[in-house]
């Protein structure tokens, strides 16, 4: 295993870059990070929309996110892949198809966390940031997402931890991000799958658990500022960070 | 200051509103009482626009506020609004709750705005707390923050939702209190209150409703001692003497 680790740690991390494209470890938390950047914008948006009082809105919008919830994400990277050229013309990368699948998948489940936040924070918050002059945008931006952001805060880690593990769907189209560089040792090797794999799997976990570390840290510096604390699903990544520590 | 004129409004079947009449003067204190459901809480919500009128009008300071286009957030700050949950904001402190609507509404300099939040939590007896979380205090407390935090924009109305209703017993006194006081000031008080002490000792006028009529309007005192209808009377009855219900 030291042997192991000792002949591919680079190839494992950043794949064949500078000779290649920038792979391994180094193309999973990139590509992780993106999607989850670009997505959170619009999950806001959506997540607004999806409450808007205005029906022409809200119900586009819902039409998407059910439209888009009820596909695999695996159809979706292929649709990309192979639909997408057709209609802009030129060849869409590996990597840009898996950003882009993500993108729009975080972008519809973030949208729900955010509706789900948004209605969560109890009615008479905004009537009283209403009543007290504040408009629509004012009364969300100032009252009603940062409480909604708290409650939102260990479903939010749960959609931040599933896409760190989606990102190794880019493996069917030939991504090199980890999964598929740590196929390739594999295939190289032969002898050791077991560890191999085992290594593969620490990687994951290592990122995942890490960022249920620092949303932990979050939630108990806004616990000794003397804010309610979100409650916690049982399931929930961060309730289990907590159950482990 | 407040002039219906045959308001109506309905949710769905149901009359909440019915050919409302009346006018509240400038410096006027007015308790309005009635059953649950009587619609007193409808009525003045109607009056900041926190609920819709289906027909008639309501004129502040002689501006049909129901009128579309109307400036509904300069509105608002001119009317401040005191809810039976108290509805502080969580995640800001008690000063940050004084504070929020001066700056973002009323365009003050935030260092204006603290002077005069914490002149206001002094008055309401709670400089003290500028600091704290809303979580931190007692419901009284909290109650008494909202009534700071309303008078912030130094709004000449005040509106109270049942202000007193969800505290327990022993918190009532402090927060009646600071609102007597906003009657000595002279401010103009619509209140929607169980408290019929508050009513004898500080109104000037009591509104009796019932199934979204004004069925009753007269001094406290002569409501008091001489309710002149049939519902009227059974209401005084009942709170007078709670067990002694026929039944």
């Amino acid at each position: 295993m030291i042997e192991l680790i000792r002949t591919y740690w680079v190839y494992f991390l950043i794949g064949q870059y500078p000779q290649g494209p920038l792979g391994g470890v180094a193309a999973t938390v990139l590509l992780a990070a993106l999607a989850l950047l670009l997505a959170m914008p619009i999950g806001l948006l959506m997540g607004l929309a999806r409450t808007s009082s205005i029906a022409a809105v809200r119900r586009p919008v819902t039409v998407i996110a059910y439209l888009i919830r009820g596909i695999p994400l695996l159809l979706m990277v292929f649709w990309i892949y192979f639909y997408l050229p057709t209609v802009t013309g030129h060849k869409t990368d590996q990597f840009s198809t898996m950003l882009i699948a993500l993108v729009v998948f975080d972008g519809v489940y973030l949208g729900e966390i955010v509706r789900a936040g948004i209605q969560g924070v109890p009615k008479g918050q905004y009537e009283a940031a209403r009543a007290l002059g504040l408009g629509h945008g004012r009364a969300m931006r100032r009252v009603i997402l940062p409480q909604a952001l708290r409650s939102m805060l260990p479903s939010l880690v749960n959609q931040f931890v599933s896409t760190i593990k989606a990102t190794s769907l880019g493996y069917i189209i030939g991504l090199t991000e980890a999964s598929f560089i740590a196929t390739q040792i594999n295939s190289q090797v032969f002898v050791h799958p077991t560890a191999v794999y085992l290594l593969l799997s620490l990687m994951y976990f290592i990122l995942c658990f890490g960022l249920s570390r620092v949303a932990l840290v979050i939630e108990r510096r806004q616990a000794r500022r003397g804010l309610p604390r979100p409650a916690r699903s049982p399931g929930s990544p961060t309730a289990t960070a907590a159950a482990n520590a | 200051m407040i002039q219906f004129n045959q308001v109506n409004k309905w949710y769905g079947q149901y009359h909440a509103l019915v050919d409302i009449d009346e006018t509240v003067a400038k410096g006027e204190v007015v308790v309005v009482c009635g059953p649950s459901g009587s619609g007193k809480s409808t009525l003045i919500r109607t009056i900041n626009r926190l609920e819709a009128i289906e027909s008639g009008t309501i004129t502040f300071d002689g501006e049909d506020i129901h009128r579309p286009g109307v400036d509904l957030n300069r509105l608002r700050s001119r009317i401040g609004f005191v809810f039976q949950q108290f509805n502080l904001f969580p995640h800001l402190t008690v000063l940050q709750n004084c504070t929020l609507a001066p700056v973002e509404v009323g365009g003050a300099r935030p260092a204006q705005a603290h002077d005069k939040a914490m002149a206001l939590l002094d008055r309401v007896g709670l400089a003290h707390k500028a600091n704290a979380w809303p979580s931190e205090l007692s419901g009284g407390q909290q109650q008494r923050v909202a009534i700071a935090r309303a008078l912030a924009m130094e709004p000449p109305l005040m509106l109270f939702d049942e202000p007193t209703s969800a505290l327990d017993p022993e918190m009532v006194g402090e927060v009646l209190l600071v609102m007597q006081g906003l009657v000595r000031d002279g401010m103009t008080l619509v209140v929607v209150t169980h408290e019929m002490g508050f009513a004898r000792d500080v109104a000037h006028r009591v509104l009796f409703m019932d199934q979204g009529r004004i069925l009753e309007r007269a001094e406290p005192h002569a409501f008091f001692n001489h309710p002149q209808h049939p519902r009227a009377q059974q209401f005084l009855a009942d709170i007078r003497t709670p067990f002694a219900r026929p039944g």
